[in-house]
């Protein structure tokens, strides 16, 4: 048989179908196949926010996206180049983005009359001619499991829940992506119940031998490994990297961790892994609600802990006051808010960015606190390190914001060593004789640093305004106005200590794009497609958000035209409108989906074809 | 695995301060003439330092209220936090810091109204904590208002004509949400306040004391039947571990259970005697209930002093075994394993 390969620089894959279908495993086990295999890696989860959906159902559609490249990539994808539907209301939700001439995979199994009454279709679109735009290929897998399972001990639920490896055999045949990964991840899964671990074998076994023994897969396609920095790798979501980033900043802090969290989508993942954590000597508290989340957290930071809590929008509204205690007691803590589609209950498993403004000044009273926004799911790691960096030498609660696409998307992160990472030790202060809870660093302005425990160092703080240095309570006026001062100055000063905002592309020019948090990927994918297309064009992507990094100011009256594309109504272009006086362009998305790549490109072409 | 906290923590002299008068700042009080909180103050600083606890082991935390003043006037360490919350900071602090004394100041409004999801969790896990509720019915720092332990019909500033809420039961309340140490004591008797904070300072666990503290402006002599010499005898019964319920000028006058029902019985008609009269169990949870139940039954005594006194794993402790067994565990510590998760691939 006359079989072609075809050689891509990267391709998009989608596993759609029931929430029992198995799809999020399926997905993910592609995705660090694809991984180790070599190329960059992309992914998202999309499944349903409802527990157990009814089965079949369009809104009960589980999904796994993986975008996978022999280049650098920043996205799971925009359009999808293989779809695979194990049941007619996976194919319905998904059809509109599969690229016109993309191939369908599609199990026959889920496409009887009660699946397609379910997905709302009159014909079976595997049969009427609808899909003719596309390559279809329609394979009972339910049945074909079944033949190469027949002789094993199974009920037919049990063989019917093997489809998915099928399906995964299938697309790395279509793909030549090696199966030991997986097989190696069957037998560790699998290694008391070795039944399983045959079946599993066989279906994906067996997917790979369908696509290799039938005419109609008359096209392979191969997609070389990237060109990727040396280093070991692992896929990671940005709620791991949270809690993985915590544990190790405790580490390079010297300190125990301790976690003070309430359940709340998307955030609670990063209670999920803490709570397990427990070999590595971190203490957590699942508290009675948000504000007893934060508070506990504040307590332990008074303890001399390196101290967390983390959040979601609804949730950040509540700590809202217990922030501004941090801010006035000048303990360190950090605040993850997750960020979600809002107002309210809002969008709950949808990312947003429209908690910014929230962050910066949502504070009764001159409350001031730096913020740090992770621009992946692996840079989720990073910036953890960073908002844990400033808030120990700068005693002060510190805002990280992610949002649910950083939190649930996967991408590869390149695992750092303990050694490589910056020592952030505090120093407690010692001296009985010299103590005064409000005397500073004169450098960072951050003040001493003593905990219950060292004798002779007896403190007492609270949330009345402190006087200057002793910390007593003071109601007089210009002491609260210096006080005001020395809160702000601490926090602007950080501004020395981070790193300045890098330029990507033209130095200076007529078009600057600035971006800020999860909408990083989308926007790089956007700006590197339109410069290898030979557009003028610069880009800043900021980490840091309050304070400000000190050249931006100086990069942006470099332009004439600023474009901040983000997830929100214009948090950030209100705020660099404020502080720099002049008028910024914007693209404002707030679909609780992520941005993507095509958006941008679109609004920056348009933009430069009104510039012309 | 050590840390810097156990660093500095090891190299601390520790000195046991003896006369209360060390247990003294140099603020001045700020309190009214003649509110309860003063003895309560005096009661405290004296239990301190007799408990053989150095100073920097000792935390007060506080909410916000009259009563939440008093982490300034205690020279420990000390932190007067946000309204209602004392409770969920000193959580936090327990767990990181079992090695320290965890004290509680709050209110009736502090500790019951804002901060009463705190108060029943902090119950329900017996957190090991000492609280003290400075219980005087109203809001005073707000200047007057009803607080959740207020009574019907009291009129106050924002109840002009008279209370409509029924009030909590602040010991029913601590004992149904799972409290191991629960006593109510009052300002005028400073001897069995002390008594009640010492028992409170040696219970380990959620350690919970009601003391009753008259608020000389906005709620004066709310408990004046209860406090004054001249009434207290009749109107309250003191709980004693072992000892039957007796009160009345002439101690003659006692409590017996007619079914789970208290009842008062003269001692001095013949039908009843000693030996018919209930006996005090700290350690039992169901009696604690009843006696607790007698609290606004007007035909019966207010019950004094400890209601429960029992044992129970502290949330703290079971943290700390948790982290001993799985710190022993092969893996642990090594985050090395830990940032490399299950499935890594090399890009060599």
């Amino acid at each position: 048989m006359e079989r072609r390969t075809e050689y891509l620089e990267e391709a998009t894959i989608r596993f759609a179908g029931d929430s029992g279908d198995g799809m999020q495993l399926t997905g993910s086990q592609f995705s660090n196949t694809s991984g180790t295999f070599g190329n960059d890696v992309n992914s998202f989860p999309d499944y349903p926010s409802e527990i157990r959906a009814p089965e079949g159902t369009l809104y009960g559609v589980s999904a796994y996206q993986v975008q996978f490249s022999s280049h650098k990539i920043n996205t799971f994808g925009d359009f999808i180049d293989v779809l695979v539907a194990m049941n007619a209301s996976s194919l319905k939700v998904n059809l509109a983005k599969l690229r016109k001439g993309g191939i369908i995979i599609a199990n026959t199994a889920g496409f009887d009359e009660k699946n397609l009454n379910l997905a709302k279709y009159n014909t079976n679109p595997l049969k009427d001619n609808s899909l003719k735009e596309y390559q279809v290929f329609a394979i009972d897998m339910n049945s074909v499991v079944a033949e190469y399972l027949k002789d094993l001990p199974l009920t037919k639920k049990e063989m019917d829940r093997t489809k998915n490896f099928f399906a995964l055999g299938l697309t790395y045949w279509l793909y030549n992506r090696p199966l030991e990964p997986t097989i190696k991840w069957l037998q560790a899964k699998f290694s008391k119940k070795p039944k399983y671990y045959e079946a599993n074998l066989r279906a994906l076994k067996a997917g790979w031998e369908w696509g290799e023994s039938r005419d109609e897969f008359a096209v392979r396609y191969y997609i070389g490994p990237a060109k990727l920095e040396k280093g070991l790798y692992r896929n990671i979501t940005g709620n791991e990297a949270v809690a993985i980033g915590l544990v190790c900043a405790a580490k390079k802090a010297n300190l125990p961790l301790f976690l003070g969290s309430y359940p709340i989508t998307p955030a609670t993942e990063i209670l999920h892994h803490i709570s397990g954590y427990k070999k590595y000597g971190v203490k957590h508290l699942q508290a009675e609600d948000e504000i007893a989340g934060i508070s506990s957290a504040i307590g332990a930071a008074f303890g001399g802990y390196l101290a967390a809590t983390t959040t979601s929008g609804p949730g950040l509204s509540l700590k809202v006051e217990a922030i501004g205690l941090a801010v006035i007691l000048e303990l360190p803590l950090i605040i993850v808010d997750v960020q979600r589609g809002g107002p309210s209950t809002g969008l709950p498993t949808k990312p947003e960015q429209a908690d910014l403004l929230m962050a910066m000044w949502g504070r009764h009273g001159e409350a001031p606190l730096p913020i740090v926004a992770a621009k992946s799911a692996a840079d989720c790691f990073h910036a953890t390190i960073e908002a844990a960096r400033i808030a120990l030498k700068y005693m002060t609660p510190v805002i990280l914001l992610t949002d649910g696409y950083l939190a649930q998307g996967n991408n590869p992160f390149m695992i750092p060593k303990l050694d490589d990472l910056p020592d952030i030790t505090p120093k407690f202060y010692t001296d009985p004789e010299t103590f005064q809870p409000y005397k500073r660093d004169p450098k960072t302005l951050a003040r001493l640093w003593a905990i219950p425990g060292m004798a002779g160092l007896e403190h007492r703080i609270g949330g009345l305004e402190k006087e200057d240095i002793t910390g007593l309570v003071s109601q007089d006026p210009l002491n609260h106005q210096k006080m005001v001062n020395i809160r702000q100055a601490k926090i602007d000063g950080i501004v020395d200590d981070i790193p300045f905002a890098e330029l990507e592309g033209e130095n200076e020019g007529d078009l600057l794009i600035i971006g800020w948090g999860g909408t990083y990927g989308a926007i790089k994918d956007a700006f590197d497609k339109l410069r290898l297309d030979g557009k003028k064009l610069s880009y800043v992507h900021l980490t840091h958000l309050n304070p400000l990094p000190k050249n931006l100011p100086d990069i942006m009256n470099r332009f004439k035209r600023i474009l901040v594309p983000e997830l929100n109504m214009g948090h950030l272009k209100i705020m660099l409108q404020a502080k720099f006086l002049r008028p910024i362009l914007s693209l404002n998305k707030v679909q609780g989906l992520p941005l993507k790549a095509y958006e941008v490109e679109e609004k920056v072409l348009q933009l430069l074809k009104e510039g012309e | 695995m050590r840390n810097l906290i156990d660093e500095i923590l090891n190299l601390q002299e520790s000195h046991i301060y003896t006369d209360p008068k060390d247990y003294k700042t140099p603020i001045d009080v700020r309190w009214c003439a003649g509110c309860g909180g003063y003895a309560i103050l005096a009661q405290t600083q004296r239990i301190l330092s007799g408990l053989g606890i150095p100073r920097e082991k000792i935390v007060f935390i506080s909410g916000i209220g009259c009563s939440s003043r008093f982490p300034y006037y205690v020279n420990v360490y000390g932190m007067h936090t946000m309204h209602g919350r004392a409770l969920a900071i000193a959580s936090g602090l327990k767990i990181a810091r079992p090695d320290l004394s965890i004290w509680i100041a709050t209110g009736d409004g502090d500790g019951l109204s804002i901060g009463g999801n705190h108060f029943i969790h902090a119950a329900r896990r017996n957190m090991d904590l000492n609280i003290i509720l400075f219980n005087n019915a109203v809001y005073s720092l707000t200047k007057g208002q009803y607080s959740p332990t207020s009574l019907p019909g009291q009129i106050t500033k924002s109840s002009p004509l008279g209370v409509l809420d029924d009030p909590f039961n602040p010991a029913a309340l601590a004992l149904g949400s799972g409290a191991t140490f629960v006593a109510r004591c009052f300002d005028r008797d400073a001897k069995t306040m002390q008594f009640m904070f010492e028992r409170e300072a040696k219970h380990k666990g959620f350690a919970f004391v009601e003391a009753y503290a008259n608020c000389v402006i906005f709620n004066d002599g709310a408990f004046d039947l209860y406090t004054k010499k001249e009434t207290r005898n009749e109107y309250t019964v003191w709980l004693e571990h072992g000892k039957p319920l007796i009160f009345g000028n002439n101690n003659d006058k006692g409590i017996r259970l007619d079914g789970f029902t208290p009842t008062v019985v003269s001692l001095e008609s013949g039908e009843w005697s000693i030996n018919d009269l209930l006996v005090h169990d700290e350690k039992d949870t169901t009696l604690a209930f009843i006696l607790a139940n007698m609290t606004y039954n007007q035909n019966l005594p207010r019950p004094m002093g400890v209601f429960l006194d029992i044992e129970r794993p502290t949330y703290d402790q079971k943290v700390t075994e948790q982290i001993e067994y799985y710190t022993k565990l092969p893996g642990a510590y090594d985050l090395d394993a830990l940032l490399k998760g299950d499935d890594f691939w090399e890009i060599a």
